[in-house]
């Protein structure tokens, strides 16, 4: 106790400089996986990703990423068996942030696709289990979260397999597809705007205070689905198609219809991406600000702090800003037989899968969800060639980051214990 | 940094080099009509550098074909069975070295069409070119194909291609019988081992028709797999 209000401000500092750090490293790698797939089939340039990824990352973070971060501020670990010595729990939760921070860096440098929500978690789990005491995790909760790991990527896998074939159906098997690419375009976009508006309304701004009715929420939601559609399409009507490609065989005009169109599921992707992740880098910053704040009384509902959201989402804009850049650039060279067409589907699926996950509270990797809404656009013979090898090693790297990033955190742990007492 | 990420989950796409393949195989193909004519009128050091220019595009198409064996490792999730995909590239591979086989075989033994078959011989020729050019263009088609999830129309449109391909591989098969009888009220008069010859060109010209007929059918397997 004494700790705490002796160092209390030292450790609000430290966890604030863990945690933007985190967000950074966040902003840096992670998002170009979210970003990856527009850049790769060329439906924006680097600096077009770029920027949507500022704006909407920014905004997811801020606007959607409040459910989960209460979930990993408190709902992992039982917060009763800390109200005797609070301390502990802002110990575990700076240990935390830095086992996922440094093997995420670690990771970065080998180039492992490691997931920042599964070291996050890993850690948590780390501290408590046997830093503290194993009671002290709530494995109920923990069962629903690594459940979620596995039920994500497969839902995402089947919503993208039947987005695919429905595009397949109402537009490229047909006599007229680019005319069926205009008609069906902007519902696509529609369904894009309903899904964000929605669970921004109904879950996210209820963390900034703004509370809104079901019914009256589903009418803002359509609302901005309509006008993300309307603008669409006067966009679409304005392209400059190839006349001479227009034949019955040729589908380039239909893809620069799907690209306006990527532009949207990339919006939709870099706002969901930030409203999962930033979580993992401000929600134990979150927990330990709270304590802090209330003098070592662990509160049990309490709003999360003003700035930390913020201070998320511009560790993640400053991120990108500096190393988006090289990253995205890497990762767009070389890249294969990616249409827009095929990019929109698995952008999307990933998109609303991950969308909702935050609404409902659900830690989960964004990149997880989107390999599996690859995957099954690639059930529905959408592209070329699959990797299988690296699909294994990507789900290999996130069964190892789980004990990783929980040995790391017990190491921490047992070090700033012995350091500050 | 690039295996952190998720675009190393998309291999190189087979399709666009099966098609630059296929291609090549056509162009290689393709000299054979100056190179019957170069051989018509006894220019023998033009039909000697179109040979060469054969045997150039039989080698390209030869490190294309070897480069996408490299490229299409075990562990790969396509929309197409990969053995097919394999199987199909071999046929192709086999129409260039039909054609290289053909121009060697000719010139090295300076081998002249006789005057009255010269006609019937250039049609022939160019309808088994006909054949390759229209395999060419429906493995032209696979990316088409791939666009639209290998179903529907494109599948339709792509079967039509095939059996217009099939109607003329018959036209050079009667082709090829009129031929025959032509030369045989003729052999008479020539040369017994150039007869040999000739009889051994006219069959393997048909066979390009034939190899290109197998390079339809491997891809008919191709998308009736699934």
């Amino acid at each position: 106790m004494d700790i705490l209000l002796s160092h209390g401000a030292t450790l609000v500092m430290l966890a604030g400089v863990v945690g933007f750090f985190m967000a950074w490293g966040i902003g840096a790698n992670d998002v170009a996986n979210a970003m990856g797939t527009s850049v790769g089939s060329k439906a924006l340039t680097i600096k077009q990703a770029i920027i949507i990824a500022m704006v909407f990352e920014f905004a997811g973070a801020y606007l959607a990423g409040g459910e989960v971060t209460s979930t990993i501020r408190k709902g992992i670990i039982d917060a009763s068996y800390f109200v005797d010595s609070p301390e502990l729990l802002v110990f575990g939760m700076i240990s935390a942030l830095f086992a996922a921070a440094t093997w995420l860096l670690v990771a970065s440098v080998l180039g492992w696709p490691v997931s920042t929500t599964h070291s996050i978690v890993g850690a948590i789990i780390g501290f408590a289990a046997v830093g503290v005491s194993p009671d002290t995790v709530e494995w109920g909760k923990v069962v629903d979260i690594v459940g979620s790991w596995i039920i994500t990527p497969l839902i995402s896998g089947i919503i993208a397999f039947f987005i695919f074939n429905s595009a397949q159906k109402l537009i490229f098997d047909t006599d007229k597809p680019l005319q069926q690419a205009k008609r069906y375009v902007p519902f696509y976009m529609f369904l894009a705007g309903f899904v964000l508006a929605l669970v921004t309304i109904k879950k996210g701004l209820k963390h900034l205070g703004l509370d809104i009715g079901t019914v009256d929420g589903y009418i803002y939601a359509i609302a901005v689905a309509l006008v993300v559609a309307i603008i669409g399409k006067i966009f679409i009507n304005r392209l400059n198609f190839d006349e001479n490609a227009d034949k019955s065989t040729h589908y380039a005009n239909v893809e620069k219809v799907f690209a306006l169109l990527m532009i949207v599921t990339a919006c939709c992707m870099a706002f969901a991406h930030g409203s999962n992740d930033v979580a993992n880098a401000i929600g134990p910053l979150a927990a330990v600000v709270s304590i802090v704040d209330n003098e070592g009384q662990i509160a049990a509902k309490s709003a999360i702090a003003w700035w930390i959201l913020p201070l998320g989402g511009f560790g993640i804009v400053a991120g990108l800003a500096l190393f988006g850049h090289k990253v995205i650039a890497t990762i767009g060279q070389g890249i294969t037989h990616l249409t827009p067409s095929r990019g929109f589907a698995a952008e999307l699926a990933a998109a609303c899968t991950v969308v909702i996950a935050s609404g409902i509270g659900l830690p989960i990797s964004t990149t997880q969800t989107l390999v599996g809404a690859v995957l099954g656009v690639g059930m529905a013979r959408g592209i070329a060639a699959i990797n299988l090898t690296v699909v294994r090693n990507i789900i290999v790297s996130w069964v190892v980051t789980l004990p990783v990033g929980a040995g790391l955190s017990i190491l921490f742990f047992w070090t700033m214990k012995a350091t500050f007492s | 940094m690039a295996r952190n990420s998720i675009l190393g989950v998309f291999a190189k796409s087979p399709i666009k080099p099966l098609e630059k393949h296929i291609r090549i195989v056509a162009k290689c193909c393709n000299q054979l009509v100056p190179f019957f004519a170069a051989c018509a009128e006894q220019d023998w050091s033009t039909a000697g550098k179109i040979r060469t220019k054969i045997s150039k595009f039989e080698q390209d198409a030869d490190k294309l074909k070897r480069q996408l064996r490299l490229e299409l490792p075990g562990g790969l999730f396509m929309p197409v069975d990969r053995a097919d995909l394999l199987e199909l590239l071999t046929q192709q591979d086999k129409i260039a070295n039909k054609a290289k086989d053909i121009a060697g075989r000719v010139f090295g033994r300076k081998l002249v069409i006789p005057e009255i078959l010269q006609t019937s011989f250039v049609e022939y020729v160019a309808r088994n070119i006909d054949a390759i050019e229209k395999a060419a263009d429906a493995i032209n088609e696979l990316d088409d194909l791939l666009e639209t999830g290998f179903r529907g129309r494109e599948v339709e449109l792509v079967e039509k291609m095939i059996n217009q391909l099939d109607s003329i591989e018959d036209d050079t098969d009667s082709m090829q019988i009129k031929l025959r009888s032509d030369l045989l009220a003729i052999e008479n008069d020539l040369k017994p081992v150039d007869v040999m010859f000739l009889y051994q060109i006219i069959d393997w010209v048909g066979g390009l028709a034939d190899l290109a007929e197998r390079v339809g059918a491997r891809l008919e397997i191709l998308l009736a797999r699934k």
